[in-house]
């Protein structure tokens, strides 16, 4: 269950949005920063808030790429793999993280630390190529780099 | 040609510019913003307002280059109840990152233009859709108009006079079908954001079915310059007779400078790359290029003396779209780059209907196989019918989706050939 404070301030940006389900967005993100992805409760939190069915909720859940229904990581890393970063071998990029990683696509590391996303253009094209981790861009990427990322993220936890 | 008139004009759009930080509003001020407005207000009706946008030959810069003041003025004037501007930022063509840099750079061009339309076209409350990833131009945004308000230029009685305007931002979670108009609308409303259908267009039944007008960002960010410099002075802006304005590229893949140019529209494609470009990477041959983000067709060695300006491009069998321009080296191969833009288009389908939702992963399959050298000859035929068939469906996703492998079989079928016949790709070592 979500905090009463956090009820409060979600019930505010509803109550300003034109039509409730305006803020359906807005409210799933909130809800995912609060339990680190979008859970099953969380789902139902945010019909109750929204006046909607957990159905409609879970419709549009599924569609947004940055909304997560399934447990990740502390930090999600989304590879671009779109043709900018594809001349600038993000492949080679992928690959070097899943081996440093030691996971697949979709898969979180065992330190549960990051999950390894792939991801359509971050319009960082004129820096490919390109990703993000926990939000923060990188751009430029080589081997040497990303390790050097992963170092930082870590250690800033 | 092109230098000079460089030199000596004034940029609508990145004028204002400071290098590695964002122009402040007390600095845009300064330096004549908002006199558009300002002008507006004091002694311009709205129908003058868009007339002059009319006037200007200012046409979209989100990819389908339709003319702003004709879509403007779709908008009855007489229907009851509140009509509604969006602003189009859900930026994820591929190659294309130009609104991105805009707005991080300047964030007020925009919010002016909006003022502008809005006065124009009689909205009191307006919205900027921003895709997911971009919180640096959402925060930019978001500051400016605090900043615009505590000036008296957004909020309750603009400049003290009738007009009251509201400005919110939307910020979106990712999913590229968000940029189709339509699809815009309902994910503004907070549905599930596939495109509705088309008639009746957004300007007449759009966001909670009221008259909708739906711009991109270098679109609205044009309209402070017209209004305080005149349209003709807009129109003198480009290269070409026909053409209206500046246009920003952004250049990506095998060039020196990979970043995002203001230039005068109808620059040719040639000089874009050997100019601000910095010519080609590496010493590397020039092969092709997508002009203007994934959905539009390759341009070879033989268009750089094209005019980047809409009608020149469609002339030549491509589209300017985005401005996006991703540029491809000799010995890169042109079946993979297009099995990777399809790929991208299979996954962002929204699945609502059936010729896009089945026909992108199939034509993937056929393209993965020729890749992979299991391609057949009755392969390039299945191509070709296909480019055909996912024209009939919902929205402009798949048939965008099918222009880069159109562009693909007119102009390198011999590459996907020789695939087939060495049962390899040629480029692999």
């Amino acid at each position: 269950m979500i905090p009463e404070a956090l009820k409060i301030t979600l019930q505010g940006r509803v109550e300003t949005a034109i039509t409730s389900r305006e803020a359906a967005v807005d409210v799933m993100k909130v809800l995912q920063a609060h339990y680190g992805w979008l859970t099953d409760e969380a789902v139902g939190e945010a019909a109750e808030l929204l006046g909607l069915s957990p159905l409609q909720v879970e419709e549009l859940a599924t569609f947004y790429e940055m909304i997560y229904r399934r447990p990740i990581g502390k930090k999600v890393i989304h590879v671009c793999d779109s043709i900018s970063c594809w001349c600038a071998d993000c492949d080679g990029i992928m690959a070097h993280l899943k081996e440093r990683l030691g996971v697949g696509l979709g898969e979180t590391s065992a330190d549960g630390m990051f999950t390894l996303i792939p991801a359509c253009c971050m319009g960082m094209c004129g820096d490919s190529p390109a990703m993000t981790v926990g939000g923060t861009p990188y751009g430029k990427l080589t081997p040497e780099l990303v390790d050097e990322i992963l170092e930082l993220e870590r250690r800033k936890g | 040609m092109t230098a000079n008139k460089k030199v000596s004009m004034e940029l609508p759009l990145f004028k204002h510019n400071r290098p590695n930080r964002s122009v402040t509003f007390a600095e845009y001020r300064e330096e004549g913003g908002f006199q558009g407005l300002q002008k507006a207000l004091s002694g311009m009706s709205p129908a003058e307002v868009q007339q002059s946008v009319i006037d200007s030959g200012l046409r979209g810069r989100g990819g389908a280059g339709f003319p702003t003041g004709k879509k403007w003025s779709f908008v009855p004037r007489d229907l009851p109840g509140p009509r509604w501007l969006i602003c189009n930022c859900d930026e994820m063509e591929p190659g294309t990152y130009k609104d991105r840099v805009l707005l991080e750079q300047n964030p007020y061009t925009l919010i002016e233009g909006m003022i502008l339309a809005c006065y124009a076209l009689g909205v009191r409350h307006a919205f900027i859709f921003i895709r997911k990833g971009y919180e640096k131009a959402a925060e930019n945004l978001s500051l400016g108009i605090i900043e615009a308000k505590k000036a008296g230029l957004l909020g309750e009685r603009i400049m003290g006079g009738d007009n009251s305007i509201d400005l919110d931002l939307h910020l979106s979670a990712g999913r590229y079908i968000c940029g189709e108009e339509t699809a815009l609308i309902n994910a503004l409303e907070g549905k599930r954001p596939n495109p509705r259908s088309k008639p009746p267009f957004p300007a007449v039944k759009g966001l909670w079915g009221g008259p909708t007008v739906v711009n991109n960002v270098e679109t609205l960010a044009n309209i402070p310059a017209i209004i305080a410099n005149g349209p003709h002075w807009f129109k003198g802006l480009a290269l070409n007779p026909e053409g209206a304005g500046t246009k920003l590229f952004c250049v990506s893949g095998a060039v020196t400078n990979r970043a995002c140019f203001e230039l005068p529209i109808g620059t040719p494609l040639g000089e874009i790359i050997d100019g601000p470009c910095g010519g080609m990477r590496d010493g590397k041959k020039f092969k092709a290029c997508i002009p203007g983000g994934a959905s539009t067709q390759f341009l070879t060695s033989e268009h750089l003396k094209v005019p980047m300006d809409f009608d020149t491009v469609a002339k030549a069998g491509s589209r300017l779209g985005s401005g996006g321009i991703i540029v491809f080296e000799e010995g890169c191969c042109l079946v993979a780059a297009t099995l990777n833009l399809i790929t991208f288009f299979a996954r962002e389908s929204c699945g609502w209907c059936t010729p896009c939702r089945e026909g992108l992963p199939f034509v993937k399959e056929v393209l993965e196989r020729i890749e992979a050298g299991r391609g057949e000859e009755a392969d390039l035929g299945i191509l070709r019918e296909h480019v055909k068939y996912l024209a009939y469906s919902f929205c402009a996703l798949a048939p965008g989706a099918m222009a880069p492998l159109e562009g693909l079989l007119n102009h390198f079928e011999d590459e996907i050939r020789e695939h087939i016949v060495k049962r390899r790709c040629p480029f692999k070592k």
